[in-house]
């Protein structure tokens, strides 16, 4: 088989050594390692493809790579096999500026198309997720990810206008208007296909090219940072700056370091505005809408200096991982659990008993996805990976609060394997059999990342 | 001398976020073993991680882990753009680790080859001794003692600027002797693990300088400023630094070079050194310098440091210098840079690519700005 | 630790000038008595919730006699929040010196320039002007008054004792303090509530003119107009702004005649902000900037690195220059001085 992927990719661009082998075993988060038998790093759709029928034919399993930084160990292969780097594939085939979109291969970097876009469209712009720039901005949007727009637009799935598959069977297939016309411009008014790939976590197929939306980008960015302490004020926070229509992005973060942080939820606004007169304007209709809440003294604004306000308006936001570090061992990994912001208070209150609990270090980090529709609420948990009990507890933490998100009525986002049983256990039964009836029908012989939204 | 950090205490800590594979902006691959390999174990993530494994033994040493650790240019643009704490240690912790490995008989073939070379002859390629007996002006009481570095010493290209170099020195009156007999100062040795040979050439090099009574070294090569500079604690000026007090001072009196400049950072020079404005002084002095996407701190490296201009790991036609000359060609017609490896890799990689890129030493185009 | 407070000089005051000057509360003769003489007594006044806490009234009373700390005194006593509570709290924390801050603590010879907790000015005095000076700065060496705008007296006192025994152990006799506040702290403040200081204080204006002063002959007159812009903490030493004529007479500087300098000088806003009242901050802050435009300067010039964080951009829209005394001063002998926090 070595030789057949080397006449495929390349001799250089495929490998069987330990080396590869040890690193494409594990992500950055808690999942134990499990060893691929080959790395490729295909450079285009037609590579892809051949890959795949290969695959097929030793009946082997694919599992396709991005960024590797789910933290959920989704770019382990569980039934080992070949993993596909997908970043050769990293070409920026088209933007169209005035309809908004851009058409990219899978491979290409979520840091690659923002300084691109920077560079040549100054007034386009995505919807940068907080992850560290290698991810990919496809399979960011496959996974349900979300961004600094997304409490405008919604879930970066939502912005993906089309998609070039490879099948698990070897077949190329393009789904949204790409499938008809030469333009990316959405994934109306035809049968849904999208929905095939995305939330799957490879198991369906590999996208080689996705058409995302692009969105206007204003000279001014602002932010401003509310502060309460009391977890019950904050969906109605949330709800009240929803609700004026002039914040960009709202996120919020709790956390018990540095000491001043701890007991206090922040509430993150940001405005952004192409005058100076809009950016005020927004940011004092944000204020009264918050006024009760200053006068009665229960909310205030954060004094932002200028180095703050710095490190809150940079995409991503870099000083993130460092959380990696707060148990000086290099890791951490969260739950995200989506859920309705009504459930601020509960998902807190709960996350708070879980983490004093079980001792762990935390942070909680919220993003709101849509005019307050739902909320991506992190329940972050930091771990020293040379040390394996700090590990243990921090995947007992996950796990746990896995079993707490459901139970409140969320739903894990890009749940680890024991979550995405967890989550299938409360499934309705008939979807089940749909995912099952799915799977069975795109992928017969079961090669595509085997092992993830698996039913008995 | 540089001390050996203790990896072990450091190397768990990556989090493989990949922050080190970019420049500030984010637009491109900036590690250049990652550029040309893309693989997740050719960036300082990757690296790191391995280290750690073969430390815990979960991964035994092979020629392919050697490679990977040796692919590594030392560039430190890792350590420019991690986020964590550690940045400033990752470098020292590929070369402590390759310091481990060397203890072991752990070396890749070439690698080996290449410390072999140095301890007998006191270059890389094995070549003759007394290289710099064609300058003819032995060292003798003079302020500088200029030492050309084994690059320029050897390879024609580099020799060229060499020439370049000196011309100007005598059109200024500087005050300088060469070692006809010079061996390399070892950086190479140095960053690549293999301490005891390093320390064995400060040595040698250092008795010389007594004897001589070397006060102040004048060097072209920013990998040899660097040792002189951090490992020797000597004092080191590197040619662009001299040049242009020289012409800051009107004691060389230029006139201006035709055609669109850039300028090409060597690694030993502005990300180890900090040296990012002379160069660019002289150059705005004489010509129209245009800066490439990736400059200073964001510059992206030619593949030759760490011994891999003779290794050349980084070779091939996804090597690292040939991208560098690509980006260079959308940005100017005159590529100066101010590194004998650099313009060595550089113009190579020119020649491969078949551009119409004219790669120069700082120290030529200055010199055609004095004759102009 | 008490507050050296005469209710009855206050029974017996003839002026009252402590509320009648305020520029906040426009207080009559009469209510001015009624409300300071309920405040001497200790009762509860409305003076306690319509005070902005801009120190003015220190500086306004003849008899030093300490209006104003003993109106914070009665805030907290009363339970006024002037800022939102999470705010108050947030920052009582932020700046309570931590294990790593005590452990910062060296001895750096007998005379230091305190920055206070103004990292970002570390490279202005970066200068000829602060030459062989060393540098002492952080939550340990912080004088904590900014919470005298919280109602928060008691957390200044308890911390008081522990900032001297700090700045002690780096082992100086003389202290330059860079901001106007924490000359105040070490001056008025301790004075106030009778606590021992054991070193010298010099403040940055009297550095600055003998540095200037020795040194004249390295100085080039700038020949330009300033509006200057007096902070609240200036109201704990008003000598020191004699001083800073003196250092604007040694560089060649104009100090514009406006409306809201010296005695009049006013917030720069950058507290209100915090308390949530925006409509003030704009107020001040909008009447502030018009004036110093009006008065013709070129430059707006600041020593709180607060209010400069507060209007410089407000100011530079206006057309003026936005500069600390001590980078004017740096100006003066040819240093271009790096925009605070820009580096
Ligand atoms: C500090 C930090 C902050 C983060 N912040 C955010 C955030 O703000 N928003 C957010 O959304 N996420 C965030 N994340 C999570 C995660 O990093 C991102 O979602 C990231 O974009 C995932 O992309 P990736 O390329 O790393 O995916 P990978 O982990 O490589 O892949 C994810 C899944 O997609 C599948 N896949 C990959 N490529 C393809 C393909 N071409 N076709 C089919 N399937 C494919 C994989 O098999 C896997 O199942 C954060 C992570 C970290 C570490
Ligand atoms: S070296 Fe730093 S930036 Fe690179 S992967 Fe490790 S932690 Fe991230
Ligand atoms: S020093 Fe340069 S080549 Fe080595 S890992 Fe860092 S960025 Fe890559
Ligand atoms: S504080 Fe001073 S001015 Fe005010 S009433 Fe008392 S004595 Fe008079
Ligand atoms: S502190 Fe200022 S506002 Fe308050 S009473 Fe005194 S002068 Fe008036």
């Amino acid at each position: 088989m070595y030789e057949e992927l080397k006449a495929i990719v390349g001799e250089e661009n495929v490998s069987k050594e330990p080396e590869e082998l040890y690193i494409y075993s594990s992500d950055p988060g808690t999942m134990p390692p499990v060893k691929p038998d080959y790395v490729v790093m295909p450079k285009t759709t037609e590579e892809v493809q051949k890959i795949v029928l290969l695959a097929n034919k030793h009946k082997v399993p694919v599992v396709p790579m991005g960024g590797a930084l789910s933290l959920s160990g989704l770019v382990r292969p569980l039934k080992g096999g070949i993993v596909v780097d997908m970043k050769r594939m990293d070409r920026i085939i088209e933007v169209n500026e005035r309809a908004r979109y851009a058409v990219i291969e899978a491979g290409v970097s979520e840091g690659k198309l923002k300084a691109y876009l920077d560079k040549r469209y100054p007034s386009l712009r995505i919807s940068t997720p907080d992850a560290p720039p290698i991810a990919s901005v496809t399979a960011n949007a496959l996974i349900h990810g979300s961004g600094r727009l997304s409490q405008i637009y919604g879930f970066h799935s939502e912005m993906v206008n089309g998609m070039e598959v490879v099948l698990p069977t070897g077949e190329v297939c393009r789904v949204g208007s790409c499938s008809v016309s030469p333009y990316w411009f959405s994934r109306s008014p035809l049968p849904d296909l999208a929905g095939l790939f995305i939330g799957w976590f490879g198991r369906t197929g590999i996208v080689t090219k996705l058409g995302i939306k692009l969105f206007p980008k204003h000279r001014y960015r602002d932010v401003m940072i509310f502060v309460t302490e009391n977890p019950s004020y904050v969906s109605d926070v949330i709800w009240r700056v929803a609700h004026t229509e002039m914040a960009e992005d709202i996120t919020v973060w709790a956390q018990p370091k540095p000491e001043w942080a701890e007991g206090f939820q922040h509430t993150t606004i940001y405005v952004t505005a192409d005058s100076e007169e809009e950016l005020e304007f927004k940011e004092k209709i944000i204020r009264n809408a918050l006024m009760d809440y200053i006068k009665q003294k229960e909310g205030g604004f954060l004094y932002l200096t200028p180095g703050m306000k710095a490190m809150f308006l940079q995409e991503p936001m870099s000083q993130l991982v460092r959380f990696a570090d707060v148990r000086k061992g290099g890791g951490f990994e969260y739950v995200g659990a989506i859920l309705p912001v009504d459930l601020f208070d509960v998902a807190y209150q709960k996350g708070l008993e879980i983490v004093e609990r079980l001792g762990v270090d935390w942070a909680f980090s919220i993003r709101i996805i849509g005019r307050s529709h739902c909320m991506m609420f992190a329940y972050a948990y930091p771990f020293n990976r040379a040390d394996e009990e700090d590990v243990e507890r921090a995947r007992k933490a996950l796990h746990e609060t896995n079993k707490a998100v459901l139970e409140m009525g969320g739903i894990p986002w890009k749940a680890e394997v024991p979550a995405q049983q967890l989550i299938l256990e409360s499934m309705d039964e008939g979807a089940r059999r749909l995912i099952k009836r799915v799977i069975e029908m795109l992928d017969p012989n079961g090669i595509m990342n085997p092992g993830n939204w698996e039913v008995e | 001398m540089m001390e050996k950090v203790n990896y072990a205490e450091i190397v768990h800590r990556c989090f493989r976020c990949g922050y080190c594979k970019f420049p500030s902006d984010y637009s491109e691959i900036n590690c250049p073993s990652y550029a040309k390999y893309r693989f997740e174990t050719y960036f300082s993530g990757g690296r790191m991680w391995l280290i750690r494994a073969w430390m815990n033994e979960e991964l035994e040493w092979s020629e392919h882990l050697g490679e990977i650790m040796y692919s590594c240019s030392t560039c430190r643009n890792c350590v420019e753009h991690c986020v964590f704490k550690f940045n400033e240690q990752l470098v020292d912790v590929f070369i402590a680790a390759r310091s481990d490995m060397v203890e072991r008989g752990q070396v890749p073939k070439k690698v080996g080859e290449f410390f072999s070379n140095l301890a007998k002859f006191g270059n890389p390629w094995g070549y003759a001794a007394r290289r710099l007996e064609w300058v003819g002006r032995d060292y003798a009481n003079n302020e500088f003692l200029l030492h050309a570095g084994c690059v320029a010493a050897y390879d024609d290209r580099a020799k060229r600027s060499l020439k370049a170099l000196l011309e100007l020195l005598d059109a200024a009156g500087v005050d300088y002797g060469v070692f006809s007999d010079e061996i390399c100062e070892g950086n190479e040795a140095m960053v690549m693990g293999e301490f005891g040979l390093f320390e064995q050439l400060m040595e040698q090099n250092r008795r010389r300088f007594e004897e001589r009574g070397v006060k102040k070294v004048l060097t072209p090569d920013p990998h040899a400023f660097n040792a002189f500079k951090n490992y020797y604690g000597m004092d080191a000026v590197h040619h662009t630094q001299l040049l242009w007090n020289l012409v800051k001072s009107s004691e060389l009196k230029v006139g201006r070079v035709e055609g669109r400049l850039t300028y090409h950072d060597p690694c030993f020079l502005g990300r180890w050194n900090g040296v990012y404005k002379e160069p660019r002084k002289l150059l705005s002095r004489i010509g129209s310098l245009y800066e490439m996407p990736r400059n200073r701190k964001n510059a992206f490296c030619c593949g030759g440091g760490s011994g891999n201009f003779y290794t050349d790991y980084l070779g091939g036609r996804d090597s690292p210098a040939r991208m560098r000359v690509r980006e260079a060609a959308e940005t100017a017609e005159i590529l100066v840079t101010s590194c004998p490896v650099c313009l060595m890799m550089l113009d190579n990689a020119v020649s491969d690519e078949g551009l119409e890129l004219d790669v120069r030493d700082i120290s030529e185009v200055v010199l055609e700005a004095l004759k102009s | 630790m008490e507050l050296r407070f005469d209710p009855d000089r206050c029974i017996a005051c003839d002026s009252y000038a402590c509320l009648v000057k305020c520029q906040y509360l426009n207080y009559d003769f009469e209510s001015a008595r009624e409300e300071r003489i309920k405040i001497a007594k200790g009762e509860y006044s409305r003076v306690l919730e319509e005070c902005k806490t801009c120190y003015a009234c220190e500086e306004y009373c003849p008899y030093d006699n300490h209006p104003f700390y003993r109106i914070v005194e009665l805030q907290e006593q009363y339970g006024i929040n002037l800022a939102p509570k999470p705010i108050s709290k947030q920052l009582v924390k932020m700046y309570a010196a931590k294990e790593k801050d005590l452990a910062a603590i060296r001895e750096v010879g007998s005379k230091a320039l305190s920055l206070c907790l103004f990292p970002d000015l570390k490279d202005n005095v970066k200068s000829k002007l602060f030459e062989g000076l060393p540098v002492i700065m952080g939550r340990q060496v912080f004088c904590n008054l900014v919470y005298l705008h919280f109602a928060n007296m008691s957390v200044i006192k308890e911390r008081a004792r522990q900032t001297i025994e700090n700045i002690r152990k780096y082992g100086v006799d003389e202290l330059v303090c860079f901001h106007d506040e924490c000359y105040g702290f070490f001056n008025s403040y301790a004075r106030a509530y009778g606590i021992d200081v054991p070193f010298k204080t010099v403040h940055l204006y009297e550095y600055l003119y003998n540095w200037l002063k020795e040194n004249e002959d390295r100085i080039r007159k700038l020949n330009v107009k300033v509006a200057y812009q007096r902070n609240c903490s200036n109201r704990l030493s008003p000598e020191t702004d004699r001083m800073l004529d003196k250092v604007f007479e040694l560089i060649g500087v104009e100090r514009a005649e406006r409306e809201y300098d010296r005695e009049n000088g006013i917030c720069c806003g950058a507290v209100f902000q915090m308390w949530g009242e925006y409509e003030l901050a704009e107020e001040v802050q909008k009447k502030n900037v018009e004036d110093m435009v009006k008065s013709g300067a070129r430059f707006a010039v600041f020593n709180c690195p607060m209010c400069y964080v507060a209007l410089a951009e407000r100011t530079a829209k206006a057309g003026l220059m936005p500069i600390l005394v001590s980078d004017l001063c740096r100006l003066a002998v040819g240093e271009m001085p790096k925009i605070p926090g820009r580096g």
